[in-house]
């Protein structure tokens, strides 16, 4: 079974993030980066099927040179080849063009499963694997918490609202997007990391793949949320905001 | 025809809350841009006359047997066949489950990128700037679309209020869709819950919820001995149950429970909007959190920015001399 994981690489989550001077994006120069969560539990996802019932987990990413270390990482837990997509100038696609990068370049591996996460922590839009899958003509569920493979045909946990579940069934080739916590993650061994190295990562570009950047939606301007509350921020050192936060439960809150 | 189009959502006569949300957001944006609003709801059948009781141009049911249960593949030939007959230049979805599942895909269809997650949006003459959340809340965005009708748009809960609806008297019109079992390839089973809940959070006066700042599972103790001084409920974000470090059943956000205790105690919790749908109800918020630009400080009525292996400790030592 060929399994394709589409992985992203974002800026790591604990990042304090400046908006740059033209208020189009961040100010990147002092960022780390590091794998999407999301695609981390697609990619363990992946990995898990391949145990099962062997074949092989290919990873496709998007991304300027950067993104080597996420392709690298990915490699050392246990993917066994990757798709580099290296560009410098996706940001002028948009989530379908993009989707349209991804899709050529996954359509030329004939794979039976795309995983991909539910979502990125930059961007957050959520589409990427439900139009990947439009895109190639695949049918495809979201949220997913259980993957089962029958033969040519698959069965899915989809997590919905308020703590309720679905099991569906579909045929193969399929795309799924895998939510947080689906499995334990799994970290690189050091024999991992060693082999990562021989690794084969074929190297495309968008001209390559024929996609022309396009953008149906423009990002105006990005800038930090105003405060819809007065927020009491209270100061002091541990001991003394302690003390304030449980006078103003205590009488003006009234809760203690 | 052009306009507006509001698609809802229902199952088996049962409304999603969103539904309304999104109906209110149609009417202002088309008042705002002058424009006819119009309703839409599919299912087998449909509980269309609650929509009627809305001030809207028209409200359209598409029913079908097919669309009985949710699949992607139904309900997007049933919603790209309409889209397509009435040509709106806007469409609504409320950002629901079922919408992040079929939203892209309908949008897929017209060639657009669905503008999902939107939490406002700005009208400017007869240009409308949406504005939506990037990194899990800690920054905004605006996007306008560049493409023209039809423009695709989902809406975070609570983002308009369905308060706000005027009412009216639409009428409705039925439409059955083209649909084939052929069509469509996803197979869905009945939905169903892991197991009862022995924890109702909904019910708790004073929660007290950990998020990743706790850092590792053998933290978690100091935020629940937090939660016994103060003889409240412990709960979670999303993280920590992924990590198995509390139950699923304490989650607090749109996959797990929605609270509105007293007191809501947020340690270590950055506040991504699927926690803050879960959560932003509550009376009072407090949030506690090494980044001072951490999205919950937006919404908490006490914010401390401090170390919370400091803060905890010498918070529950305080409550416990308040409280003797």
């Amino acid at each position: 079974m060929k399994i394709l994981v589409a992985l992203k690489q974002v800026p790591a989550r604990d990042s304090q993030l400046k908006v740059d001077a033209a208020a189009l994006w961040l100010d990147e120069s002092d960022l780390s980066f590091e794998i999407n969560e999301p695609d981390a539990y697609a990619l363990e996802a992946a990995l898990q099927l391949k145990e099962q019932h062997g074949g092989e987990v290919v990873v496709l990413c998007a991304g300027p040179e950067r993104a080597t270390s996420a392709i690298r990482e990915a490699l050392a837990k246990g993917a066994d080849r990757a798709i580099h997509i290296e560009d410098d100038s996706l940001g002028a696609y948009d989530t379908l063009s993009l989707a349209r990068l991804l899709s050529k370049a996954a359509s030329a591996e004939q794979p039976d499963l795309i995983l991909t996460g539910l979502q990125s922590d930059d961007l957050g839009s959520g589409q990427t694997g439900v139009v990947m899958a439009e895109v190639m003509g695949l049918p495809h569920a979201t949220i997913i918490m259980a993957v089962e493979v029958d033969g040519a045909s698959l069965r899915v946990k989809r997590e919905l609202e308020n703590g309720w579940f679905q099991h569906v069934a579909m045929p193969l080739p399929a795309v799924l997007t895998i939510q947080s916590g689906i499995n334990k993650l799994r970290y690189a061994t050091l024999m991992g990391i060693k082999k990562a190295k021989t690794k084969e990562v074929k190297h495309l570009t968008a001209a390559d793949l024929g996609v022309a950047p396009a953008a149906t939606v423009r990002l105006q301007s990005v800038y930090q949320p105003q405060r819809v509350k007065q927020t009491q921020m209270i100061e002091g050192n541990p001991a003394q905001q302690a003390a304030t936060l449980v006078e103003k439960l205590k009488f003006e809150v009234r809760a203690l | 025809m052009s306009g507006i189009l509001v698609i809802t959502e229902q199952s088996g006569g049962v409304w999603h809350k969103m539904s309304f949300e999104t109906l209110a957001a149609g009417q202002q944006l088309g008042r705002e841009l002058g424009l006819p609003v119009r309703a839409c709801v599919f299912g087998k059948s449909t509980p269309s006359a609650d929509l009627a009781a809305y001030q809207l141009d028209a409200v359209i049911a598409v029913e079908h047997d097919l669309l009985e249960q949710y699949t992607a593949d139904g309900v997007t030939a049933a919603l790209a066949g309409l889209v397509k007959d009435l040509q709106p230049d806007y469409v609504l979805l409320p950002h629901t489950y079922q919408v992040r599942d079929f939203g892209p895909k309908l949008a897929t269809r017209f060639e657009r990128v669905l503008l999902s997650d939107v939490i406002a949006f700005k009208v400017d003459g007869q240009s409308v700037a949406f504005e939506r959340q990037l990194f899990q809340g800690k920054l905004n965005a605006s996007y306008a679309s560049a493409a023209g009708a039809p423009v695709f748009v989902s809406l975070q809960a609570g983002a308009y209020r369905a308060e706000t609806l005027v009412a009216g008297s639409a009428p409705v019109e039925t439409r059955n869709p083209l649909l084939e079992a052929s069509q469509i390839r996803q197979k869905p089973e009945a939905p169903f819950r892991e197991s009862a809940r022995a924890v109702d959070l909904s019910a708790a006066e004073l929660i007290v919820a950990v998020g990743r700042g706790i850092k590792e599972e053998g933290n978690v103790p100091l935020v629940q001995e937090l939660a016994e001084a103060l003889g409240a409920e412990l709960a979670a974000s999303r993280p920590i149950c992924d990590s198995g470090w509390l139950p699923m059943e304490r989650q607090v956000g749109s996959s797990g429970q929605t609270v509105a205790p007293k007191v809501y105690l947020a340690v270590g919790i950055s506040g991504a909007i699927q926690h803050l749908v879960g959560m932003k109800g509550s009376k009072c918020i407090v949030a506690i959190n090494k980044d001072a630009a951490a999205p919950i400080f937006e919404v908490a009525d006490y914010g401390i920015v401090g170390d919370l292996f400091e803060v905890v400790p010498a918070l529950t030592e305080a409550v416990k001399k308040a409280r003797s």
